[in-house]
This record gives C-alpha cells, sequence and structure tokens, in this order.
C-alpha cells in the first residue's frame, strides 16, 4: 500500500493523464471538423470531391497510427522544418495532435456517413419534393437526423482515440502515460503489476463513463421512426 | 454506392450538369494547387535540404533496401500478425462462450476480463509485457509482448462479436436445439456458437486490420518490424521521410487487401448461415460501448437478401440507434424474444407493439387481443 502512495507521490500520474486528455480534446475537435467537412464532400453531387474525400477516408483508415506520428516528428518535422513552437514539449503535442487529428477525422467521416444511412429515403425525397437543393437538404434536413443516428458511433471514436493518444510516445511527447509508465517501470521494476494496475485502471475510469453517456444520450437523441 | 449518392439530390439536368462540371474542374485545379504546394514545399523546405532529390530516395529503393530492410520488416510485422490472429481467435472463442454460459461465475469472471482488456490501450499492456518478459529473461521480449498485448485486446474484440453473434441469432435455432433435447451449453456450443462464427467473420477480418495495423505499436518497444526497420534504414542515409512513405505504401497496400477481403466475405457467407451477417461490421471497441450492431445494416435492412434465408430481425430501440449491446439479453427479454420467459404479460404487451407498425408510443398497448399477429414476427414489414 505505501508503494502505491510512493509512486502516486514521486511521479506525476494524473499529470500524464491530463496529457492525454488534452490531446484527446485538441485532436477531437480538429478531427470533428475535418470530419464534417470530409463527409460534406462525401455526399456532394460534385464527382471529383467525393473521391478526394473517399481516397483520405481510404488511405487513413488503412494506415498504422504509429507510422503517421513517426512520420510527423520525422518526416515532417525534421526533414520539413515543419514546427508549431520553438519548445520543444509544445512543439511535440501539437505535433501528436495534428496526427492524432488527421488519423481520426477519417473515421469521424466514417461515423457521421453511417449516420446519414440511417436517414430513411423519404426525408430525402420529400426534401426534394418541397424544392429544396442539395445543400438545403443537407443542411436542414438530412445532417440534423445524421447527427442524431451517429452518436453511438461517434461515441466509439471518441473511446478509440482517447486510447489512441497514447501513440503519441511515438511522436516524442514524454509526458503522457505510456511513456511515463515506461519510466516508472525502468525504476521500480519490483512493483512492475502495480504500475501497471494503476495507469489500466486508470483509463478504465476514464472509459466507462465515457460509454455509458454515449448509450444514453444515442437512445436519448435516437431520431424515433 | 449509387443508391446513397443519389437521395440526396435529382439527377442533374443540363443546367446541373454544366454547373457540376464548372464546380468539378475548381475543385480539380484546388487539388493540383494543394499538390503543387507541397511538392514545393518538398522541393525546398526552409533550411532544409532538396527532399525530392534521387540521393534521397534511391537508397530507399534500391533492391539492399528491400532484401535487407523493408521485407524482414514485413516478415516480422506478419509474423507477429499471423500468431497474434490465431492467439485472438483462440481467446475469443474461450471468452465470448465463457460469457454466454449458463455458470454465473465464469460469466462473471470473463466478463471482467473481457472488459478490461477492451479498455486499456494496446500500447500500454505491451510496454507492460515487454519489460516484464524482459525481466523475467524471456528471449525476444518485445516479440512475445507484441503478440500478447494483441492477442488479448483483439482476443477480446472477437469474444464480444462472438457474443453479439450468438445474440442476433433466430431465436428457432435454440428452441429447436431445446426441443431435440440439448442442454444450453450443448445448444450453444453444438448450434449457435458455430452459426455466430460465421456471422462474425466479416467483422473479424475487418478486426484483423486493426491486428496488422497495432503490429506497428511494436516499433515503440523495439520489435524489428517493418516500421522499425525503415526507420533504421533512415537513420543511415538521413532519409527517414523517404523510407517511412515507402513502409506506409507496403502497410496500405497490405490492409487495404485485407479491407478488400472483409468486403467480399458478407455475400459469401450469408448462405451459410441463419444470424444476420454485417455487411459493414464495426467491432465493438470499449466497455460501455454502444453500437454492436452497425446503423448502416439498419438502412440496408430493405436491401434485398441475394441467397434468401430468414429476415432479420431488430429490436423496438435498433431503429435510429444501436445501443442495446451490453443488454441484447434484457432487451430480448423484453421485447418477446427471449425463449426462457414466453408467458411473462410484459411479454404480450411487447409483441404487440411489435406486431402495429410504426411504434409511435405506450398507447398502442390499448390494441385489442384479437389483432395480435402471430407472435414474433417481422417487426420490420416494410
Amino acid at each position: 500500500m505505501s508503494s502505491i502512495h510512493e509512486l502516486l507521490t514521486q511521479y506525476d500520474v494524473l499529470g500524464a493523464f491530463a496529457v492525454n486528455i488534452e490531446l484527446t480534446v485538441f485532436a477531437g475537435l480538429l478531427a470533428t471538423v475535418l470530419g464534417i467537412i470530409l463527409v460534406i464532400m462525401r455526399i456532394s453531387p460534385i464527382s471529383s470531391l467525393r473521391a478526394v474525400a473517399g481516397g483520405y477516408v481510404e488511405l487513413f483508415k488503412n494506415m498504422p497510427l504509429t507510422i503517421i506520428m513517426v512520420f510527423m516528428v520525422l518526416g515532417v518535422y525534421a526533414q520539413l522544418k515543419l514546427s508549431f513552437s520553438d519548445n520543444f514539449d509544445v512543439n511535440f503535442f501539437w505535433l501528436a495532435v495534428t496526427g492524432l487529428g488527421l488519423y481520426t477525422a477519417a473515421f469521424v467521416c466514417e461515423a457521421l456517413r453511417s449516420g446519414i444511412n440511417t436517414v430513411p429515403l423519404g426525408q430525402a425525397e420529400a426534401a426534394r419534393a418541397l424544392g429544396l437543393g442539395f445543400t438545403q437538404t443537407a443542411r436542414q434536413i438530412i445532417l440534423p437526423q445524421a447527427f442524431r443516428g451517429s452518436v453511438a458511433p461517434l461515441g466509439n471514436t471518441l473511446i478509440a482515440l482517447l486510447k489512441n493518444s497514447t501513440v503519441a510516445a511515438a511522436a516524442s511527447v514524454a509526458t503522457e502515460t505510456s511513456s511515463l509508465m515506461s519510466e516508472m517501470i525502468e525504476f521500480h521494476a519490483d512493483a512492475i503489476v502495480t504500475i501497471f494496475l494503476i495507469f489500466a485502471i486508470g483509463y478504465v475510469i476514464l472509459i466507462i463513463p465515457i460509454g455509458m453517456i454515449t448509450t444514453y444520450l444515442s437512445n436519448k437523441l435516437a431520431v424515433r421512426r | 454506392m449509387a443508391s446513397s449518392q443519389s437521395i440526396l439530390f435529382d439527377q442533374p439536368g443540363p443546367r446541373g450538369k454544366r454547373l457540376i462540371n464548372t464546380l468539378n474542374l475548381i475543385a480539380l485545379v484546388l487539388v493540383a494547387l494543394v499538390v503543387i504546394a507541397v511538392l514545393m514545399r518538398l522541393h525546398n523546405p526552409p533550411d532544409g535540404e532538396n527532399q525530392l532529390d534521387w540521393q534521397l530516395w534511391k537508397p530507399a529503393l534500391e533492391s539492399e533496401a528491400w532484401t535487407d530492410f523493408y521485407l524482414p520488416g514485413l516478415w516480422m510485422t506478419l509474423k507477429a500478425t499471423t500468431v497474434a490472429v490465431i492467439g485472438s481467435v483462440i481467446f475469443g472463442l474461450i471468452f465470448g462462450i465463457g460469457r454466454l454460459l449458463p455458470n454465473i461465475i465464469i460469466r462473471l469472471v470473463a466478463g471482467a476480463i473481457v472488459e478490461f482488456c477492451r479498455a486499456v490501450p494496446v500500447l500500454l499492456m505491451m510496454i507492460f509485457f515487454w519489460r516484464w518478459f524482459a525481466f523475467v529473461g524471456i528471449e525476444s521480449a518485445s516479440y512475445w509482448a507484441v503478440v500478447v498485448g494483441l492477442v488479448l485486446y483483439n482476443g477480446s474484440v472477437v469474444a464480444e462479436l462472438v457474443r453479439s453473434g450468438v445474440g442476433n441469432l433466430p431465436n428457432g435455432q435454440h428452441e429447436a436445439s431445446m426441443a431435440l433435447g440439448l442442454t444450453r451449453t450443448q445448444s450453444l456450443i453444438y448450434i449457435e456458437v458455430p452459426q455466430a462464427i460465421t456471422a462474425m467473420l466479416p467483422a473479424a477480418v475487418t478486426q484483423l486490420v486493426v491486428v496488422l495495423k497495432d503490429t506497428a505499436l511494436g516499433s515503440i518497444i523495439m520489435y524489428t518490424d517493418l516500421l522499425q526497420e525503415s526507420r533504421r534504414l533512415g537513420s543511415m542515409y538521413f532519409n527517414i521521410l523517404q523510407t517511412l512513405v515507402v513502409a506506409a505504401i507496403v502497410y496500405f497496400f497490405a490492409c487495404w487487401l485485407l479491407s478488400r477481403l472483409a468486403e467480399w466475405l458478407p455475400s459469401y457467407l450469408a448462405k451459410r448461415t441463419a444470424a444476420p451477417i454485417d455487411t459493414d461490421a464495426v467491432a465493438p471497441i470499449a466497455a460501455g460501448d454502444a453500437s454492436n450492431i452497425n446503423q448502416i445494416a439498419v438502412a440496408r435492412e430493405v436491401e434485398n437478401r441475394p441467397f434468401g434465408g430468414v429476415p432479420r430481425q431488430y429490436h423496438v430501440h435498433h431503429r435510429g440507434s444501436n445501443a442495446s449491446i451490453q443488454h441484447w439479453r434484457r432487451t430480448r427479454y423484453e421485447q418477446g424474444y427471449d425463449e426462457w420467459h414466453p408467458r411473462d404479460p410484459h411479454n404480450r404487451n411487447v409483441i404487440r407493439m411489435l406486431s402495429q407498425k410504426p411504434v409511435r408510443s405506450q398507447d398502442d398497448k390499448q390494441i385489442d387481443d384479437t389483432t395480435m399477429n402471430p407472435p414474433v414476427g417481422d417487426p420490420k414489414v416494410d
């Protein structure tokens, strides 16, 4: 028991989780914006936009996140000299956010598209019969219902994003949980199981409420048909 | 595909076609501009060298790079993937069946393990096992850490797939095996799980892509997979960007092939099971997960089933929301699909609700008994 207390006072475990949550929030915002743009492109009447969005989603769905993160640091930063800040930590943090956001946007787009597929054909047909154009149909009829239908897959994407934020270790973000766990195990090899359980239970505590809220919201917001 | 495009807008007329052509042209020009901007940046990054230089690309593409780095790395990646897939299927079957057995202790233990493994990030498990195996003195600790981490996570996903596959089977399967005098466990193992496995295969193949992608996490714990090898090669010639691009293309191609397999499989398997086969299966991700049965399937329910078979039976709140996964047993009970409580008065109410086509409100319960359709009819006769 005392060893747990020692470990928690010696290392900033809560701070590490806070870094992961920050990564999740910023990457989530980026992914939401990009994902909405992508899904509008994907359902639009303009075939070249559809092709671009489809290609983007296909590319990132079939690409390991780790390689994207490594690419952000070793390719984009070290070789292309693209950087967000002169401070190393801040720079790597935002590089990781960008990588996570670009990757997750593809999944947000897929989640929203599956939400659009839950809207019955009659809704779009009725909208067209009323004389609404594509933008009006999409903005006033389809997307509001699609958002309500895609709460569950979006919640899944958020959970996956929170778990994926540990991969920021590959982008040299040294303060997040997986890096801190690695460091703690290195210096306290005798308490290895305790250290793992501290972090594992931390994630369980974070993820279970997200799942419960998602379930509640998707039931509450579901369009009853 | 074609139908999902045409629902949102009418077939364009001549003027609309002209407008679309113009917009297409503008979009193409914009995309071309972005590509050119990226190439210019690659050609001339600020205080860096020309990234399009053949001097940098040559060592990333020549045959020694393939024989000494990429192919051994790819072999390690595929080795870990294969072993992890076999392991996770075994793990998933054991724990998936464990979660369905009549014995409550086995069910609870299996449930706790599966939910725990689904919630913990794979990377944390890999780091833990890596350090632990190295501590204990196992050879090639990073390889086994990658395999064990992937087995625990993907195995628990497979376990959930088995469970939901059994939950989605038509009740007749269970009833028939009861009538033949099998016990609950026998019915589960001989009748229900084999059909659930066929139904879950497309989702499991989708999960294969996840396994393949997640082996790349191994490079963080020094496993010499494709990503790690390409980094090594890149640090020799200072062309990591180029070697990473090559590795990314290889990863993309491998994952893309698996995705195509996952898309082709449902049509092949549909005739082999009574359970509905999800064409766009999304594997459940974590504890409290809300969408086990994909919503796309709901939208596609009216599409014809090429090989016939039993129509899919949908939960009431399946319409518009899939938030039923962790309660599917209870949902079956509440909606009258539960073979253990067929006489429950509450059940009959729900069957009545189902037989009324638009399920709008609780008032529907007032309908007289005589108007009842045969129980457990297809609630989605549209």
